[in-house]
C-alpha cells in the first residue's frame, strides 16, 4: 500500500520540478512574435552569453499583444506598429534591429525578369487564371501586411489566390508550379525560385538598405517602456557589429 | 463482507465520475467555442454567412468555406464508400483466411498514419499529376483534397463495415446458401441488409472524420475562399480557415474564427443526428 503512495508522491515531485525548471525563474529574456524575425532572434539568442534568451513565434500581432501584456520581455514584429496598437498601448517602444525586403518570386523557368509595381498589383488583384497561379500569405502575416501596404494600396488580393501559412510553403509552391507568382521574405530567397526586379530594381541587400527597392520593411524589437538592464544589453548586442553580422548571415539586411 | 461492499460502491462511483467527466469535457468545450464566437455572431449577424472573407477589410463571410467543406466531404465519401464496402465484403466473406490475416491489420494500420503524412503525399505526388491533367496552376484543388480525404476515411469505413458484416449470425448465411442462393446473392440480399445499421454507422463516422480533417486539407486544397466552380478549382474548408489564420488573429477576426468552429460543431452535430436517426430506423 505504502509503495503506491511513494510512487504517487515521487511522480508529483518530479513533475513540479520540471514545471519549476521550465518557468526558469526571472533571469531569462523572453522574445516572441513574428515568424520572420524568429530564425534571426534564435541565432542572436544562441550567440548571446550574458543571459538566457528564449524565442517563440506566433506572429507580429501576437508579439505586440504579448509584450504589452508582459508575457514577453521583447515582442518581435516584422511591420510598423499600427495606430490602433500605439493608441491602446502608448508605452510600447520599437527598436529597429534589421531590414528585410519582400521579394516578388516566380518559377525559375519563367522568362519574366522585371515587373512594375502596377503589374504586380494587377496580377494579385485579378487572382489565379490560366496565365498565373497567384500565391499569397494568410491574413495577419507581417510579410503580407508589408506587401499590401507597399503594393496593393486600396486594392485587395483576389480570393482566387492560393493562401499558404508560411514563407516555407510559399517557396515550395512557387518552386514546383511553373506559372506561380508569390512574395517571400528576402531571407528565404534562393535558387529554387526567381526573384524578379520591381520597377527595374532587383531585390538585394544593397537596394533594400539604400531605399531604392520599393517593398521593404524594418524588423523591430518592441519593449514595454524604454528598454533597460538585461533587455537593453541584449538589444545592444543585436545592434552591435557581431549582432549585425548574424543578420547578414541569415539573409536579412543589417541596419547600419 | 462490508469492505467488499464498500469497494464495489467506490468503484461504481469512480466509474460514474469518469463517465461524467468525458461528457463534461465535451460540454465545456462547446460552451467555450460558442462563448468565444459569440461576439462575432453579435457584431456581424447574418453577414457572417456572406460570401467574402477578407478580415483586414472587415469582411467575415464563411459561406464559401461551408460549401467547400460540404463539397469536399461528399466527393470523398462518394469515392471512399464503394471502395470501402467492396473491401469490407472481400475481407469478411471472400478472402481466404491467410489473406485476411494479413490484410485486416494492414487496413487498420492506415488509421494510425498521421494526417500530415497523407497531406505530404498528396502535395508531392497528387498535385503535380492533377496540375498536368487540368492544365491549371499548381494542382491544389477540390479533387486533390477529396482524394486525400477518401484515402483517409477508407480504413475507418472498411473496418467498421467489415465488423458488422461478420457480426451477422451465421444461420442467415447458411439458410440463404441452403435455399440455393449464390454467394453474391447471399451477400447482396441477406448479409448487406442485415449489416446495414453497422454500415450506416461506419459511413457517419467516416463523414465526421472527413469534415473535421484539417492539416492534410490545408496542404492540398489551396485555401482560396471562393466557391469552387469545378473539381479542379481550389477552395477553403472551415477547418482550414481556422488553422491557417488563428495564430495571427485578434479581436473580431479571432472571434469570427471561433464562430467558424461553432458552425462546424453544429454541422457535425446535425450529421451525427441524421446518422443516429438513420441507424435507429435501419436497426428496427
Amino acid at each position: 500500500m505504502f509503495r503506491w503512495v511513494y510512487i504517487a508522491v515521487s511522480v508529483v515531485l518530479v513533475f513540479s520540478a520540471i514545471l519549476v525548471a521550465g518557468c526558469g525563474g526571472g533571469s531569462g529574456i523572453d522574445v516572441g512574435g513574428s515568424t520572420t524575425v524568429q530564425p534571426l532572434a534564435e541565432k542572436w539568442a544562441s550567440a548571446y552569453q550574458e543571459a538566457d534568451v528564449t524565442v517563440s513565434g506566433g506572429g507580429s500581432s501576437a508579439g505586440v499583444k504579448g509584450v504589452a501584456e508582459s508575457i514577453f520581455d521583447i515582442g518581435a514584429i516584422s511591420r510598423d506598429l499600427k495606430s490602433d496598437e500605439t493608441d491602446k498601448w502608448p508605452e510600447l517602444v520599437p527598436y529597429g534591429v534589421a531590414y528585410d525586403g519582400v521579394a516578388i518570386v516566380v518559377h525559375p523557368s519563367n522568362p519574366i525578369n522585371n515587373l512594375s509595381l502596377e503589374e504586380v498589383r494587377d496580377i494579385f488583384a485579378s487572382g489565379s487564371s490560366s496565365t498565373w497561379t497567384v500565391v499569397s500569405r494568410e491574413e495577419g502575416s507581417g510579410t503580407r501586411e508589408t506587401f499590401e501596404n507597399k503594393v496593393m494600396g486600396e486594392e485587395e488580393i483576389s480570393a482566387s489566390a492560393e493562401f499558404l501559412p508560411s514563407n516555407g510553403s510559399i517557396k515550395q509552391k512557387v518552386a514546383t508550379t511553373s506559372n506561380a507568382i508569390g512574395y517571400l521574405s528576402l531571407g528565404y530567397v534562393d535558387d529554387d525560385v526567381k526573384a524578379v526586379a520591381v520597377d527595374g530594381v532587383a531585390c538585394s541587400t544593397d537596394t533594400v538598405r539604400g531605399g531604392s527597392y520599393p517593398i521593404a520593411r524594418t524588423l523591430y524589437f518592441v519593449t514595454k517602456g524604454e528598454a533597460e538592464g538585461d533587455i537593453l544589453d541584449f538589444i545592444n548586442f543585436c545592434l552591435s557589429t557581431e549582432g549585425q553580422q548574424i543578420v547578414e548571415g541569415q539573409g536579412y539586411i543589417s541596419i547600419r | 463482507m462490508k469492505s467488499r461492499y464498500l469497494a464495489d460502491h467506490a468503484a461504481k462511483r469512480l466509474v460514474f465520475m469518469l463517465g461524467l467527466s468525458a461528457f463534461l469535457i465535451l460540454v465545456l468545450i462547446a460552451i467555450f467555442i460558442f462563448r468565444e464566437g459569440f461576439p462575432a455572431f453579435q457584431e456581424l449577424g447574418l453577414s457572417l454567412f456572406g460570401t467574402k472573407w477578407y478580415p483586414s477589410r472587415d469582411a467575415f463571410g464563411i459561406a464559401t468555406m461551408i460549401v467547400g467543406s460540404v463539397v469536399v466531404t461528399m466527393l470523398a465519401l462518394a469515392m471512399a464508400v464503394p471502395l470501402a464496402l467492396g473491401c469490407a465484403i472481400f475481407l469478411a466473406e471472400v478472402a481466404p483466411p491467410r489473406v485476411r490475416e494479413f490484410a485486416r491489420p494492414a487496413v487498420e494500420l492506415l488509421v494510425g498514419i498521421p494526417s500530415v503524412v497523407y497531406g505530404l503525399v498528396g502535395l508531392v505526388v497528387l498535385l503535380p499529376m492533377i496540375a498536368d491533367i487540368s492544365g491549371r496552376g499548381s494542382g491544389s484543388s477540390v479533387l486533390a483534397a477529396s482524394i486525400v480525404l477518401a484515402i483517409m476515411v477508407l480504413p475507418t469505413v472498411t473496418s467498421i463495415s467489415e465488423d458488422s458484416i461478420r457480426a451477422v449470425p451465421p444461420q442467415y448465411r447458411e439458410a440463404a446458401l441452403a435455399m440455393g442462393a449464390t454467394r453474391w446473392q447471399t451477400i447482396r440480399c441477406v448479409l448487406l441488409p442485415a449489416a446495414r445499421s453497422g454500415i450506416i454507422a461506419a459511413i457517419i463516422l467516416g463523414t465526421g472524420r472527413a469534415i473535421g480533417e484539417t492539416m492534410a486539407m490545408v496542404m492540398v486544397i489551396g485555401n482560396s475562399p471562393i466557391f469552387p466552380d469545378s473539381i479542379f478549382s481550389p477552395a477553403r474548408t472551415l477547418t482550414g480557415n481556422i488553422a491557417v489564420e488563428i495564430s495571427h488573429a485578434t479581436g473580431t477576426h479571432a472571434s469570427a474564427l471561433f464562430a467558424t468552429g461553432a458552425v462546424l460543431f453544429v454541422m457535425v452535430m446535425i450529421i451525427n443526428g441524421i446518422g443516429l436517426i438513420a441507424y435507429r430506423r435501419m436497426a428496427r
